[in-house]
């Protein structure tokens, strides 16, 4: 009877460990991603100099006398971003305000519906779309040469977050107890007035974190903004062709030469991973401040 | 006087809001219908049999898509059957054995943290890691193992989540039947918490058909037409990657945007199947 259960006891033991290493996967994904980046970034950029490489304003990895800077890129990658956020939060925002206070319950099921779609919509599509209705208009609207363009890329991008920013400011503003509406309302405050100056405000944090994640979207998207942007290393200019941090990546992994170049990529991928994970601890910082407060 | 300025005021910021509310609303709603209907517009009538059935032919000079359809559905198969344990072992640790506060919040936080980087890295790590350093070359499997370590975090988020809702009492009433920890999870909190295990699965599966950075340098471009086991072996396109280099290296736009529809298809068919499957147990949890 006690060897029975202390084989039992075993069984129970090795099963414990077998979750907990399952538990401990994640733990060694997030390692591994990071040691290979930091270990496959770093030897370029002391190579090229931290300074060059970060703020030389000329790429040209496969001149004869090649140039790696990476500030078109990353100047890109944040007017971009910040463009995107510029159209895509008020859009958002607004909607996520009517979808939770004013929408009757049929229109608020089917307009969540259509988020969810527009979430799980491939970026390839939203890509192949850009590529051909965006930029031809943008060509004939404004009259440029090529639309393909960091406006074509703002556009997309701005669609493509919006999602994360109605969905999560969705929840946050459900989440205000209803007693703060029932007093503004009360003290004589229309309902509109309520939603804007009393809601809003009960749930900033929660709105915060979805403009961070929104933010976090943007910057990491890669495929749409490869077929609307026109992968020329330019600074960036509203209508010029413009290269991101994630197409500079993608578009020279496949030719790329063994050596210098490719190790290159590596780096500009280092310097990306390093802006998500400033955005991840912004992100943590806000969440935390709200359970806090 | 001076009251009625005032509430004309009041009066005009109201129409105002509600009209930019709605504004807004219109512009997504109007945003999605057009997304959806101009890619099945001119996506529908591309598709053919002769499409579907076919591998791509230099010989015929004729394009098919169907070695990408098996490759996607591979990359699928290949990657739940590393995700699911994985994640639902994770998740089963953290709600069900780990007792330190600490562990779990690094857990969670790495969960996040995965779930936050963006597709592209980790197509780079992919590449180094399991193409280059596992010696996997640029396969199906290299690329499926990138896309678990991708969708880890929602699996792991959507089990948990159905884990705590299983009342506590279920448990001590297996408990003081006698029954071991193991016994109890096997038996009683699985099968309830199984809606979770579903749903992210439909998650996953589609973020698998959706990605494509991920893809490019891991799973590469090929369009060999193979059997499962061969297939993870060698390099083959997913949908995805497929439309890409169809629309930007091809310019073969009929050919892209007949993929897109079928990549529209299955979105509209797995957002339904989430929000049934919501639906489904909510309702019956709730009986």
């Amino acid at each position: 009877m006690k060897r029975l259960t202390g084989k039992k006891q075993r069984l129970e033991d090795v099963i414990h460990g077998v979750f907990l290493l399952l538990g401990l996967v994640t733990i060694g994904f997030v390692l591994l991603i990071s040691v290979y980046l930091i270990i496959s970034g770093i030897p370029a950029i002391r190579e090229i100099g931290l300074i060059d490489f970060l703020f030389g304003t000329r790429w040209e990895s496969t001149a004869a006398e090649p140039a790696y800077g990476i500030l078109p890129f990353i100047l890109t990658s944040v007017y971009g971003t910040a463009g995107a956020i510029l159209i895509g939060v008020p859009i958002g925002f607004f909607t996520a305000v009517y979808l939770a206070k004013v929408a009757p319950k049929r229109i608020k099921k089917a307009v969540s519906g259509a988020v969810s779609l527009l979430a799980g919509i491939p970026s390839v599509v939203y890509g192949l779309v850009g590529m051909l209705v965006l930029v031809p208009a943008i060509r004939n609207i404004f009259n440029v040469p090529d639309g393909a363009s960091l406006l074509a890329a703002i556009v997309v991008l701005s669609v493509m977050i919006l999602p994360s920013i109605i969905k999560v400011s969705l929840t946050a503003l459900e989440a205000v107890p209803k007693e703060y509406e029932d007093a503004s309302l009360a003290l004589g405050a229309t309902p509109i007035e309520t939603y804007f100056r009393v809601s809003v405000p009960a749930a900033k944090s929660g709105i915060a974190a979805s403009i961070v994640l929104g933010v976090g979207r943007a910057i990491g998207e890669a495929m749409a903004v490869m077929m609307v942007s026109g992968n020329v290393a330019n600074m960036p200019s509203l209508f010029q062709s413009v290269r991101f941090l994630t197409t500079a990546v993608a578009g020279e992994m496949s030719y790329a030469a063994e050596g210098l170049q490719r190790q290159a990529l590596f780096s500009i991928a280092l310097v990306l991973f390093l802006f998500i994970m400033l955005i991840n601890a912004a992100l943590n910082f806000i969440l935390k401040r709200k359970k806090e407060g | 006087m001076l009251q009625r300025t005032a509430s004309k005021k009041r009066r005009a910021y109201g129409v105002i809001m509600k009209t930019v509310m709605i504004a807004a609303t219109s512009i997504t709603c109007a945003l999605v219908l057009f997304l959806i209907g101009y890619v099945l517009i001119r996506g529908l009538p591309n598709i053919s049999w002769k499409l579907l059935s076919t591998a791509p032919s230099y010989l015929n000079d004729s394009i098919g898509i169907l070695p990408d359809l098996m490759n996607t559905l591979y990359l699928v198969i290949a990657t739940l059957i590393f995700v699911l344990p994985i994640g639902v072992g994770a998740a089963i640790y953290l709600n069900e054995y780990c007792k330190s506060r600490r562990i779990v919040a690094a857990i969670e936080f790495a969960s996040e943290t995965l779930s936050g980087i963006p597709s592209i890295i980790y197509g780079l790590v992919g590449m180094l890691f399991f193409c280059q350093f596992c010696g996997l070359q640029t396969s199906l499997l290299a690329g499926a193992l990138t896309l678990v370590i991708m969708n880890l975090p929602t699996v792991m988020r959507t089990t948990q989540e159905s884990l705590k809702t299983v009342p506590d009492s279920f448990r001590e009433g297996a408990f003081g039947l006698g029954a071991g920890k193991w016994r109890v999870i096997r038996t009683v909190v699985l099968p309830n918490s199984v809606d979770g295990i579903i749903t992210g699965c439909i998650l996953s599966i589609g973020r698998i058909l959706g990605e494509s950075a991920a893809l490019l340098f891991t799973a590469g471009f090929a369009h060999n037409l193979n059997g499962f086991f061969e297939g993870l072996t060698r390099s083959g396109a997913s949908l995805t990657v497929a439309l890409y280099v169809y629309a930007k290296e091809q310019g073969e736009f009929e050919v892209a945007f007949a993929i897109a529809a079928i990549l529209m298809i299955f979105t509209l068919l797995i957002n339904a199947a989430a929000a049934g499957v919501g639906s489904l147990f909510n309702r019956r949890r709730s009986r």
